[in-house]
């Protein structure tokens, strides 16, 4: 079968690699009929996530068409569409009990710290991903769900990562009624969650970037205001000044590690990797929300430390929130949303590419090119 | 505050999912109890260990499942297998797997050539896209490449 194939940083190809095969009896095989490119997958292209080795297979947003079920597997058959949640997870655990399926405890023997999640590096259990015509899917009764019939399948996709994680970003700021909300980064999530963000009742949303393109998006999608950070003198102080000098109730992380926008963070995370990336959006989020107020963080840190702002946290008393989303928690408030039309997660594919030419996918994703914001890539073995 | 949207309870959906009971640890921690129960919970079968696999020493056994697709190999083999002596709380565990995946990257290379394939690199890294939508740019970043290779190598033949 044909798979996407990481070769080091800034370099990956397609391949033809072995079959996947059921390992474990609640395994299924998946035949993949759309997968994406994430923001996340951005780190591990970039070499920030340590422990992703040469060889590996990326992509943890796919949907596809069972194939194959190991012999324990009762909630989907052979047939059916599905799409299939980014957390791999056991739905046994203590953790997925409550709902933390992002934090599964036996789908990650390599580290504690994060659950496993389809091809995200060995540290996130050195699964293959779903950029390839097929992927071996562990615990196949808890994570894959049936696609409804009427549901578009580029929405499904969207659904295994982008439409949860935007939506999580948004419930963990515990927004009220009449909040403002800043969300740092128009990326697909970071727009998902400025979207989100008036279900929860907040009155104004701003959202901050450094792309016009992006911004532009950002406004016209998510109804929000969108600001590009490279106009102003200092960021903070301009969301202190439109927020009457009070700042925003909650603030939002969607960026991670991989910030622009500080010197020093740049340097010292970035290019000599002092620290593991820039963490200037978490510095600017801690920085702007209010006295009291609540920071919510899905933007991806890796190890082994960044420069935060602790100090601030405990001066100001904020409450800082931070998780993989859980993607099945959510799922079935996310269908109503989509199926009722609420929500619009296709209208955020602008790409569309070949499995054969992910590496050109993956450039124009990274480089933001052709005002991309969202990539579908398409096996050729599609139905 | 300063509000700039008046008509946002038009956007659809607005204050759908307004949740009074969406303070900070609800619902992400839907506490149950089962957490004081520890490890005592129903698993399912052991996924059975038929290649080299790192564990983290922070867990007394494997998870359930585990992912097979690159076990380690050759000289970043063997310093990821030197990372997993160490927990996740020390340097001496991420610092060598970084290193091991910048070692890995080339081991890649080696590996190829001895398979008698070139790797592409120009492909790999997708140039051809920069090329069509960033010409400019691409130029650009070509030119300072060819500045400080050419300033290097005049530096070296200098020395000689």
């Amino acid at each position: 079968m044909l798979a996407m194939n990481y070769r080091g940083p800034y370099r990956v190809r397609t391949v033809q690699r072995p079959m996947p095969e059921i390992l474990h009896p609640e395994d299924a095989i998946v035949r993949v009929t759309r997968t994406c490119i994430c923001g996340s997958d951005l780190h591990l292209y970039h070499g920030m996530v340590p422990d992703t080795r040469v060889g590996s297979t990326f992509g943890h947003e796919f949907t596809g068409i069972i194939e194959e079920v190991g012999p324990l597997v009762t909630n989907v058959k052979v047939g059916d569409h599905v799409l299939v949640p980014f957390n791999i997870a056991c739905g046994k655990c203590n953790f997925c009990k409550q709902g933390l399926y992002g934090n599964c405890h036996e789908s990650n023997t390599m580290a504690t710290a994060v659950g496993g999640i389809f091809g995200y590096s060995h540290t996130a259990g050195g699964f293959d991903g779903g950029q390839a015509e097929y992927v071996r899917v562990p615990y196949a009764n808890i994570g894959p769900t049936v696609i409804p019939p009427d549901m578009d399948p580029d929405d499904a996709v969207l659904l295994t990562d982008v439409v949860p994680t935007g939506y999580q970003a948004a419930e963990m700021g515990g927004i009220k009624e009449g909040d403002t909300v800043v969300v740092f980064g128009a990326g697909p999530i970071g727009i998902m969650a400025a979207r989100c963000a008036w279900f929860f009742g907040a009155s104004r949303v701003i959202i901050i970037d450094h792309i016009d393109y992006r911004l532009e998006f950002a406004k016209n999608y998510a109804k929000c205001e969108a600001y590009n950070f490279k106009s102003m003198k200092d960021p903070v102080v301009f969301l202190k000044k439109i927020t009457d000098w009070y700042g925003a109730d909650v603030c939002i992380d969607c960026v991670g590690c991989e910030a622009e926008g500080n010197l020093l963070q740049t340097f010292t995370g970035k290019v000599t990797l002092m620290q593991a990336g820039a963490a200037t959006a978490l510095q600017w989020a801690i920085n702007s929300v209010k006295k009291g107020g609540i920071v919510s963080v899905v933007g991806v840190y890796g190890p082994p430390f960044n420069y935060v702002p602790i100090g601030n946290i405990l001066n100001k008393g904020i409450t800082l929130r931070a998780n993989q989303a859980s993607v099945k928690r959510l799922l079935p408030r996310l269908i109503e949303h989509v199926q009722s039309g609420r929500l619009d997660p296709k209208g955020l594919i602008t790409h569309r590419i070949p499995l054969e030419e992910i590496a050109e996918g993956y450039r124009i994703f990274s480089s933001k090119l052709d005002e991309c914001i969202k990539t579908v890539i398409i096996p050729s073995t599609k139905p | 505050m300063n509000i700039q949207n008046e008509d946002f309870k038009n956007i659809p959906g607005w204050g759908m999912d307004i949740d009074p009971d969406n303070e900070p640890t609800y619902p992400i921690k839907n506490y149950t109890g089962d957490d004081h129960k520890r490890s005592n919970y129903e698993k399912a079968e052991q996924q059975p260990l038929n290649i080299e696999l790192l564990k983290s020493n922070e867990r007394p056994q494997n998870s359930v499942v585990f992912g097979t697709s690159v076990p380690p190999t050759g000289l970043s083999g063997m310093i990821r297998r030197y990372a997993f002596r160490h927990s996740e709380d020390r340097y001496r565990h991420w610092i060598p797997l970084i290193m091991a995946d910048r070692i890995n990257a080339w081991e890649g290379i080696i590996e190829d050539l001895k398979k008698g394939t070139i790797p592409d690199i120009a492909k790999e890294r997708g140039w051809r896209s920069e090329f069509r939508h960033n010409p400019a740019g691409m130029i650009a970043k070509a030119a300072v490449m060819l500045t400080i290779g050419s300033l290097v190598v005049r530096h070296l033949f200098k020395k000689k």
